[in-house]
């Protein structure tokens, strides 16, 4: 039921299920090491909200909640069309596939546009943590420290993101090159799971630094 | 007999060591038996770069005064003694050395699950290594291996981010291999072999590597939040910039404990091969040694607030860091019973390995009950970051982990080189380790228990005759390391062809020519025995 060309199975695999098998545990188990590396700046964010309330609520007030949630919506359509991509993939529509891999690549680089926008305007502003931070806050350090997080956790991101699009570039090209079949997409699959993954960490980015602040 | 000889040479014409020649051959390889050797070497040189270190402190140490080095040369010679020996020493020596070698033997697999991921891991340790160095070069990092904020973050004046920056990337080193390993356990085991077929060897490495891929990440991102406040002195850990010091200490032992357990697994995974060989008996109670390595696995994660006893972490935490530090000596304690019982009415015998498999035994021993002294709380507190430290983890360490290496080793030297290494001066010599190591870190559980602190110059001259004895331990510690290093290069040349199975032990490994071909197997093996079948050897030999 399931023959990839003889040239897709590697040698020291016996069976082209235990291959595809393979490969996902493989990308499982990365994503747990993922989860890990998010989860320990996740938990020292939690630290400092607790110490520094206020503070950090100064911050996600200071957030622009329009383009956090455009930029939202983008990513999540992006994760429609990759699941789309693979789905056309296992149906054999290979150049649906290829059309919808670069559409993902697209839109993963109009994220990229409008968080570095983002990035801009608190350069502007002076929330650049560092010698140029400027605030008149009297929670001016706590507020820092906010800006601290937000920069090393959606920087930490949008390099997963940068990553992830030169990958689907990557795999688009490989589509075109006739690489798959519909018995054969196991490394888009696993290209998913990676873009899915990184979809959801900007879920939880956006309601720790875009909505918990939206009350003040 | 001649026949015989013409056969083993002719299977060693065939072999992983000569199928393919020339550097290339090697340096692009995706064996996992050649990456293993890759390892074997690179290990082997840290670990007398860390010795020397070890070896000048020791020497600073002989007198009271500080007169061979300055206090901040000693501060960085036992800093870059603490960074190489445990990340790029301890933490891939065994899981990268005879577990990358061993792992898909034993499940009767080809290779790895992903063999040039498995390349990618020595390079990016190199690399990572290679940092290193260059910042031992630059001037080196007085830090401790600890790398305590405040002082790496605002007050040293060394390369701290370089160092850092060299862990960092050997930590993906890590997670590729224990991702490896996961997925090649999981998926690629030969027909028959169940989990509880699995020789003990790859439950603990299986441990092992659950511990790799959770825990290293949490490294990686805490040492980024350390460069981060170095580099733009913005304050995460810093208190006068509203951060929080003793939240990097639990970041940082979040990682570290359990890489405590990285580094002994291993060995214990080594231990129970060599005990079950040496005394022809199936390991006592398997289920219980399997099990005892994960729930080791587990609950070493939950144990991290011990090293913080003194840290200023609330009470409550500390007395249930405490008790669960308590908890792992249960299932430690499971394992040194049963390979004691596995020797009971076992037919043992005394070749090297063995020697090293019961030295680590005891050591063990001795380094888990001291471990508990330092989970009581009262304890702790008199003897926290005094020499008794040193000496506990030195008797896990070096007691456990380096003793099991050289005995693994030695049990698989036939197999990675097709050669029997020379038996009468590697007992020697694993007799000399023993000495030497007790000579060594004996006295320094004294000392400590005294009031001799860790990581200082110099010290109050009622000291000095426990240094000198531990010195001197040192010394004979060094020639017991270096004559193996020279026995097993001599041997690589000149030592007598080894048989597929000298020990005539169970275990696919075995089963191959020595050394192995390429694809490991001439046909896929199919299991349909138990690990440690030596009732059933016996029972065939009889018949034959």
């Amino acid at each position: 039921m399931f023959s990839p060309p003889a040239s897709m199975l590697r040698e020291h695999y016996s069976t082209p299920e235990q291959q595809r098998e393979t490969v996902t545990v493989g990308m499982w188990i990365f994503l747990a090491t993922e989860v890990m590396l998010f989860g320990g700046l996740f938990t020292a964010f939690a630290v400092y909200r607790m110490y520094y309330t206020r503070g950090f609520d100064q911050g996600s007030a200071e957030m622009s909640i329009l383009l956090g949630s455009i930029n939202t919506a983008v990513l999540l359509t992006s994760s429609l069309t990759m699941a789309l991509a693979i789905y056309s993939a296992a149906a054999g529509r290979l150049l649906r596939t290829y059309g919808l891999l670069l559409l993902t690549a697209v839109i993963g680089i109009a994220f990229l546009a409008i968080k570095f926008t983002e990035y801009y305007q608190h350069y502007q502003q002076h929330k650049v943590p560092g010698v140029w931070f400027e605030s008149s806050s009297p929670d001016a350090g706590a507020l820092q420290l906010f800006y601290v997080f937000y920069f090393a956790m959606t920087g930490l991101h949008a390099v997963h993101m940068s990553i992830g699009i030169a990958l689907v570039v990557f795999y688009a090209f490989r589509t075109a090159a006739g690489r798959f079949s519909s018995e054969y997409y196991t490394p888009l699959e696993a290209l998913g799971l990676y873009w899915h993954f990184v979809d959801i960490v900007w879920i939880f980015l956006f309601a720790i630094f875009y909505i918990s602040g939206l009350h003040t | 007999m001649s026949t015989t000889i013409a056969k083993l040479r002719a299977a060693q014409a065939h072999s992983y060591l000569t199928e393919q020649r020339g550097i290339r051959s090697w340096l692009l390889t995706t064996d996992h038996k050649r990456i293993a050797l890759l390892y074997t070497f690179s290990v082997t040189g840290f670990f007398f770069i860390g010795g020397v270190f070890a070896l000048l402190m020791r020497l600073e140490l002989l007198t009271p005064a500080t007169d061979l080095v300055s206090a901040h040369t000693y501060n960085e010679l036992f800093s870059m003694h603490g960074i190489i020996m445990v990340w790029f020493f301890l933490i891939p020596s065994i899981p990268n050395t005879l577990g990358n070698f061993l792992i898909p033997m034993m499940i009767g697999a080809k290779d790895v699950a992903f063999p040039k991921l498995n390349l990618a891991s020595w390079y990016v340790y190199m690399a990572g290594g290679i940092i290193v160095l260059y910042s031992v070069f630059r001037g080196g990092v007085d830090t401790g291996w600890t790398f305590y904020t405040p002082f790496s973050t605002v007050y040293s004046q060394t390369y701290v981010v370089g160092a850092a920056l060299g862990i960092f990337i050997s930590g993906f080193a890590s997670i590729m291999t224990g991702l490896n390993f996961i997925a090649t356990i999981h998926r690629l085991r030969a027909p028959g072999m169940t989990w509880f077929r699995l020789p003990l060897f790859i439950w603990s490495h299986y441990a092992t590597s659950v511990i790799f891929v959770l825990a290293t990440p949490v490294l990686a991102v805490t040492l980024l939040m350390l460069a981060v406040e170095r580099i733009f002195q913005v304050g995460i850990f810093s208190a006068p910039l509203g951060g929080d010091p003793v939240l990097f200490q639990h970041m940082f032992w979040f990682y570290s404990h359990p890489a405590v357990y990285i580094m002994v697994l291993p060995g214990m995974a080594v231990v129970s091969e060599l005990v079950a060989a040496f005394s022809r008996k199936a390991v006592f109670g398997y289920t219980f040694v399997a099990f005892a390595s994960v729930s080791i696995a587990v609950l070493g994660f939950l144990v991290w607030g011990h090293h913080m006893f003194v840290a200023g972490q609330s009470v409550y935490s500390a007395m249930y860091f405490s008790v669960l530090s308590y908890l792992v000596a249960v299932p430690s304690a499971i394992k040194v019973f049963n390979w004691t019982a596995t020797l009971y009415k076992g037919s043992i015998s005394w070749e090297t390995p063995m020697l090293y498999a019961i030295g680590f035994i005891g050591l063990f021993t001795i380094g888990g009950m001291t471990g508990l002294f330092l989970a009581a709380l009262g304890i702790d507190v008199h003897v926290t970051d005094t020499y008794f430290v040193v000496a506990h983890f030195h008797y896990i360490m070096v007691g456990g982990t380096v003793m099991a290496y050289l005995g693994g080793m030695h049990y698989w030297w036939p197999k990675i080189s097709g050669r029997m290494y020379p038996e009468g001066i590697s007992k020697l010599s694993a007799l000399t380790v023993f000495l030497g190591f007790n000579l060594t870190f004996f006295p320094q559980f004294v000392l400590g228990y005294l009031g001799m602190p860790r990581r200082y110059a110099a010290y109050p001259p009622e000291f000095q005759y426990l240094h000198i004895l531990s010195t001197a331990g040192a010394t004979i510690l060094g020639v017991g390391y270096i004559m193996p290093l020279i026995y097993f290069l001599w041997s690589w040349h000149y030592g007598p062809a080894a048989p597929p199975n000298p020990w005539r032990a169970t275990g696919l490994e075995w089963q191959t020519s020595s050394p192995p071909p390429t694809e490991n197997f001439e046909t896929t093996p199919i299991v349909t025995h138990k690990a440690y079948d030596y009732a059933g050897m016996k029972e065939e030999l009889r018949l034959v």
